[in-house]
């Protein structure tokens, strides 16, 4: 609507004045261009730039001599490094790990930040402001330092849950090789129900009144009422948390690496980003950019996948 | 539209809401906040014991209170690089928010302010990138920065975090409502140059836009942890979530649990402290970045 203001008065001038205008014009659109230049020269710097030198780097493999005496020469390899990374057991179960963990976790928490959600916009609810603060609460907290939280409430001789359970005669260790990754998706779920519930919960208040009232004259209230006109209504608000969510877990890092040193199945390579790291820990940038380059690729997919997939349901439906 | 709602839920259906309901989702979403917040109060609690009394007990009320001790030892540890972390942290957050967000600003005033061609284009790109998260590009800027001997400097943390998409995306948003043209023509017409018609008409009117995207950008850096682990092998040069991360792994290296502890309480309170009084600005962005 901005630039409809603008273009019709520059259009409908005069000929005299034209010229004169278009020197402003001029002027105005380097104005323009000096004031996007710091911003334009850093987003091409440390965005486009990484991704270009990942997409090239991923092509050359690096040879170093035995003995390390001379310097190392970089080869162009071709595609080497792709069929090196999808042959690699571990990036291969790494990937498998937080596509697991993304079919079970994402819908958990938020079909759990949909009913807190719900919950909270309901007649029912009182202290409103209240547990909204608290549920955003983990979400301003920094991932380490919850991660690091934790990892101290999961420790074998200090956790307040594994004593609890042992009052019970249950013996827990939210760090055993079979409880790990259920262990990580209750940080995951801990640190963002709230944050996605907000979300949700933001949309359900930008539903008109009328269109609840109306529908409870009609005698729909309670549970039918959310579940047969809010929730249709929520159907953005969920493909954009569900989205948020895949790219989240494909991305996940902190929480598992920061479980490594206690937990004994969090390997080095437990999750994709932890796999390219570990490739460029030994100085195997190659494989550490095509690692990268083939999660990018995964996420993306991923994401307008499943964005693709709700739209074409929705035109069914 | 939401007044009627609220006045009719006041007036004549809130008598209609039984109390088994209401109880019911109290109930739950009262049991959601104790799963939310024990955590947060174990950690609280153990900030104060003692290592003897942390692994004495189930470790959710206080035994002897030893916060004082534990915090003098918090700044002990490493010759007091603690003091240097939270140094660290507030540099790279305050310097690389406050450079984002005058970044931003500029960006996104041309974008909204000023037709040339390409203008579209240059703003989708930006829009584009606002969904790819910042964790998707650490890895790449990793491998990017050690072939040209950046990595283990400040500058490896700071310039990434100084590039806001986000930022450009709300200035943008705001400027183009916010700051009327004719404000603009009128500084035209007195002869103002257009750097001090952004600095003296354009800056002023955003500012409440430019305190959100400050605080974002802030919290963003504040918070990160992927990119200062991969970037920072020296530990003088890390923020405080990467230098409690590598305590917490280095019990062996006889760094006490009760020193990590009182480490992250102590990170987590500046933060409160820091932010609290701004909740209002750090929601209504939460809002616009996910509703518009």
């Amino acid at each position: 609507m901005t630039i409809d203001m603008v273009e019709p008065d520059l259009r409908a001038t005069k000929p005299t004045a034209t010229a004169q205008r278009s020197t402003a014009g001029r002027r105005r659109t380097r104005s323009a261009l000096l004031f996007l230049l710091p911003f334009g020269l850093l987003f091409a710097a440390m965005m486009l730039a990484p991704i270009c030198y990942s997409l090239y780097k991923s092509l050359f493999t690096t040879h170093r001599s035995g003995l390390g005496l001379s310097r190392p020469t970089e080869m162009f390899a071709g595609f080497s490094n792709y069929a090196t990374a999808l042959h690699d057991n571990h990036f291969l179960m790494s990937i498998l790990r937080v596509l697991l963990l993304g079919v079970v976790q994402v819908p958990v928490m938020l079909g759990l930040a949909l009913l807190l959600a719900l919950l909270l916009d309901s007649r029912s609810a009182r202290f409103k402001r209240i547990f909204q603060v608290v549920f955003f609460l983990p979400f301003a907290m920094p991932g380490a330092i919850a991660a690091i939280m934790w990892s101290f409430l999961y420790a074998r001789n200090l956790s307040p849950f594994t004593a609890l359970f042992q009052h019970i005669g249950l013996h827990v260790d939210f760090l055993s090789d079979g409880l790990a990754l259920v262990s990580i998706g209750n940080m995951m779920t801990w640190a963002y129900t709230g944050y996605n519930m907000l979300i949700l919960y933001s949309a359900l208040q930008a539903i008109p009144g009328e269109l609840t009232e109306a529908a409870e004259m009609d005698g729909c209230s309670g549970w039918r009422l959310a579940w047969h006109v809010k929730v249709p209504l929520l159907r953005p608000a969920l493909i954009l948390t569900t989205v948020f969510s895949i790219i989240g877990t494909a991305q996940l890092y902190t929480e598992p690496a920061i479980l490594q040193h206690d937990a004994p199945a969090v390997t080095i390579t437990y999750t994709p980003i932890m796999a390219a790291q570990y490739a460029a820990g030994i100085n195997n940038y190659g494989l550490a950019a095509a690692e990268s380059v083939i999660l990018a690729i995964l996420t993306f997919v991923a994401s307008f996948g499943f964005m693709k997939f709700t739209q074409r349901r929705g035109l069914g439906a | 539209m939401t007044t009627t709602r609220y006045a009719t839920s006041s007036g004549t259906t809130a008598r209609k809401v039984p109390l088994a309901s209401r109880s019911g989702v109290f109930l739950v979403l009262l049991l959601f906040s104790v799963y939310t917040l024990i955590p947060l109060w174990w950690l609280l609690v153990s900030a104060t014991k003692s290592s003897g009394d942390l692994f004495g007990d189930g470790g959710l009320w206080f035994s002897h209170f030893d916060l004082w001790t534990n915090i003098r030892a918090v700044f002990h540890q490493q010759d007091g690089i603690f003091g240097r972390w939270i140094l660290n942290s507030v540099l790279y957050s305050a310097g690389g928010a406050f450079v984002a967000t005058l970044i931003s600003a500029m960006a996104g005033y041309a974008l909204a302010k000023y037709p040339f061609r390409g203008r579209d284009l240059a703003f989708n790109i930006v829009l584009g990138a606002v969904l790819i998260p910042a964790s998707m590009f650490a890895l790449p800027l990793y491998l990017m920065f050690s072939s040209i001997g950046l990595v283990n400097t400040y500058w490896a943390v700071f310039l990434p975090c100084i590039v806001s998409p986000f930022g450009v995306y709300l200035a943008r948003i705001y400027a183009a409502d916010g700051v009327p043209y004719e404000l603009l023509e009128a500084g035209r017409v007195d002869g103002a140059s257009e750097a001090r018609i952004f600095w003296r008409i354009a800056m002023p009117v955003m500012s409440p836009a430019l305190v959100t995207i400050f605080l974002f950008q802030f919290v963003g850096i504040w918070n990160n942890y992927l990119l200062p682990v991969l970037m920072l092998n020296d530990d003088k040069l890390q923020p405080v979530t990467v230098g409690l991360a590598g305590w917490r792994n280095g019990f062996e290296n006889g760094i006490p649990y009760t020193v990590t502890l009182t480490g992250a309480v102590l990170s987590l309170t500046l933060l409160v402290i820091a932010f609290l009084p701004l909740q209002r600005f750090w929601r209504s962005g939460l809002a616009a970045g996910s509703v518009k």
